[in-house]
């Protein structure tokens, strides 16, 4: 057996599902009794057979990715209860395998992938669909680029109807059918809270948390997450503030983006002017404008220290 | 052997590892540490504050790049994308030598997220040694191979696993992280004399060395990270130390982390066996 043999062979078997019980599968991938399977390429010894030796490692796998994606996907779990969300994270391991070197992007395909698969979340699917944008897009947040923002003097000297303004990656814009929001928020904080807490309180307090689910009634809501002194926040806001961020983000004109906004909307710009040059503050206070064609800030700090050392 | 060339020619002590709960702890108390190791995927990403607390461990701090996803053994193609990020970091780090393990944990571009033991044959030395020269090449910085800990052996095995290692360190020109540790726990699987591994280590090779606690079962041993290190490994250590000589050494402690201070006490306790090799060497 040479080396990509081996290794397709074993890996096969090390991403092959756990039962039920947590143990390694009694059938092969290819069909045959795992125990023959195992014995093909891995030796036993005094103590494991060759089934057992790598069950060890098919128990890591599961158990790894799994709680990666518990870490990840804290909201959804309290959504779909333990025992729904461990269902959907195993259909969508075998569905889309880890294809980065890094956990961190374990769940970028989810929010596409439950979208084709309903049926594991049931008569949840909307509100799961909902925490998994938001989830993502707080992951994204917490680590994405950073531009140099432009600063409002910047802005208001290239202002103008042709203008265009680049968004940092860090902002993501969510239009959302249900609050999830503030369950998230609900769950960090209960996450923060309780490591000193006794079990019978931290059981009280997931009671609520799963009340707090049962009581999320539909609700349309425009979210920017993003974040502040490295810290991730969710902004809510109006529907005209979101449309006008979405349009910027897809590189339209001031003009065109005012236009795609106000079209939609029974306010005039000239009614909201007030308004708009409220948000326009508000903003690029945030440094949530860069200008566009920049490379990352990480990037110019390298070249930065760099050039330092020369 | 102190300093060498696998190592970037530098001379440090003991290290611990970087991990986020002491983040505010040296940030706040800035205690003083000879360096401390990173996992280079958790800061191969765009911004945000894991970059923003590099930057200030970097401001005062010497910072040795360690990865766990390189997969020098994997019949797969180095992922370039994975590289690319790599070598942002290594410009950023100016880490003297990067480590990474002599394992596979991807094939077909799937990822395990884990360390899989290698087949010890002469094709895998081969394959994996080629694979270190080409990233080395890419990367321009020295690499170090870390030992893994295993549970499984293959029947397609033809050498002994420190046999393989000194094949493909030999094949590739590169150094070795030595995990003490690992050797116990591999040791213990697999029934071999542990210091048999340790006495054929080629010591001109070894660029550090690492340390770490595990878990025991009934019927093997699980390397976890989460306990101090036990006494059979402190002797693997000193067996080794007096080998190699005074060399860089991190303690290794992933979960269950306890307080900044007991981690690096428990690293210091290196310092006894460090200080007797001077001594026996000086005399």
């Amino acid at each position: 057996m040479n080396l990509l043999t081996l290794q397709r062979t074993m890996a096969k078997a090390v991403m092959n599902p756990l039962t039920p019980s947590e143990h390694m599968s009694s059938r092969a991938p290819n069909g045959e009794p795992m125990a023959n399977h195992a014995a093909k390429f891995i030796k036993p010894n005094d103590r494991l057979t060759s089934f057992e030796r790598l069950e060890i490692y098919n128990r890591q796998y599961w158990w790894r990715l799994m709680s990666s994606l518990a870490e990840d996907f804290p909201g959804l779990q309290a959504v779909l209860g333990n025992r729904r969300f461990e269902s959907l994270c195993k259909a969508y391991l075998v569905a889309y395998p880890s294809r980065s070197f890094t956990l961190r992007n374990l769940g970028r395909d989810l929010e596409p992938w439950l979208r084709k698969n309903p049926q594991w979340a049931g008569a949840k699917q909307a509100i799961a669909l909902d925490m998994v944008r938001l989830e993502w897009a707080d992951i994204e947040a917490f680590d994405g680029a950073a531009f140099e923002p432009l600063k409002p003097p910047d802005i208001a000297k290239s202002a103008g109807a042709n203008l265009r303004l680049s968004l940092q990656p860090y902002v993501h814009l969510l239009k959302l059918n249900y609050p999830v929001d503030s369950l998230v928020l609900e769950i960090k904080k209960f996450n923060n809270d309780t490591e000193f807490l006794s079990n019978a309180f931290r059981e009280r307090r997931k009671r609520k948390r799963v009340s707090a689910v049962a009581r999320l009634k539909p609700k349309t809501i425009f979210l920017a997450v993003h974040r502040v002194a490295y810290s991730v926040y969710f902004r809510r806001m109006s529907a005209e503030e979101y449309g006008l961020l979405v349009s910027l983000q897809k590189g339209k004109t001031l003009e065109q983006a005012f236009d795609a906004t106000y079209s939609k909307h029974s306010k005039t710009f000239a009614a909201d002017l007030e308004q708009v040059t409220a948000w326009f503050q508000n903003w690029s206070h945030l440094g949530w404008f860069s200008a566009p064609s920049q490379k990352p800030a990480r990037i110019q700090k390298c070249q930065k220290r760099r050039s330092a050392k020369k | 052997m102190p300093a060498n060339r696998f190592n970037g020619f530098t001379d440090y002590g003991i290290g611990i590892g970087l991990r986020s709960p002491h983040y505010q702890h040296i940030l706040t108390r800035k205690p003083v540490v000879d360096w401390f190791e990173i996992i280079s995927e958790n800061f191969m990403i765009d911004g945000g504050r894991p970059m923003h607390i590099l930057d200030q461990i970097l401001d005062q701090y010497r910072v040795v790049q360690h990865g766990v996803s390189m997969y020098f053994g994997s019949a797969d193609r180095i992922d370039r994308e994975h590289l690319k990020r790599l070598k942002d970091l290594v410009q950023r780090t100016n880490t003297p030598w990067l480590s990474d393990h002599l394992c596979w944990g991807s094939v077909d571009g799937r990822y395990t997220h884990d360390l899989l033991p290698m087949p010890y044959t002469f094709e895998a030395a081969a394959k994996t040694a080629q694979k270190i020269r080409d990233v080395r090449d890419y990367l321009e910085v020295p690499i170090a191979v870390e030992n893994v800990s295993s549970y499984a052996e293959f029947h397609v095995s033809e050498m002994t696993e420190w046999e393989f290692l000194n094949e493909v360190v030999e094949r590739a020109d590169c150094g070795i992280l030595l995990d003490v540790n690992n050797i116990y726990v591999s040791s213990q699987n697999h029934s071999f004399n542990p210091f048999d591994y340790v006495n054929s280590v080629p010591p001109e090779r070894v660029a550090q060395i690492h340390i770490a606690g595990h878990s025991k079962y009934e019927k093997y041993i699980l390397d976890t990270h989460d306990h101090p290190v036990i006494d059979p490994v402190w002797k693997l250590y000193d067996c080794a130390i007096q080998r190699v000589g005074h060399t860089a050494t991190l303690l290794e402690w992933d979960d269950s982390i306890p307080s900044f201070r007991e981690v690096h006490n428990e690293a210091l306790k290196a310092n006894r066996f460090l200080a007797k090799s001077v001594l026996a060497r000086a005399v």
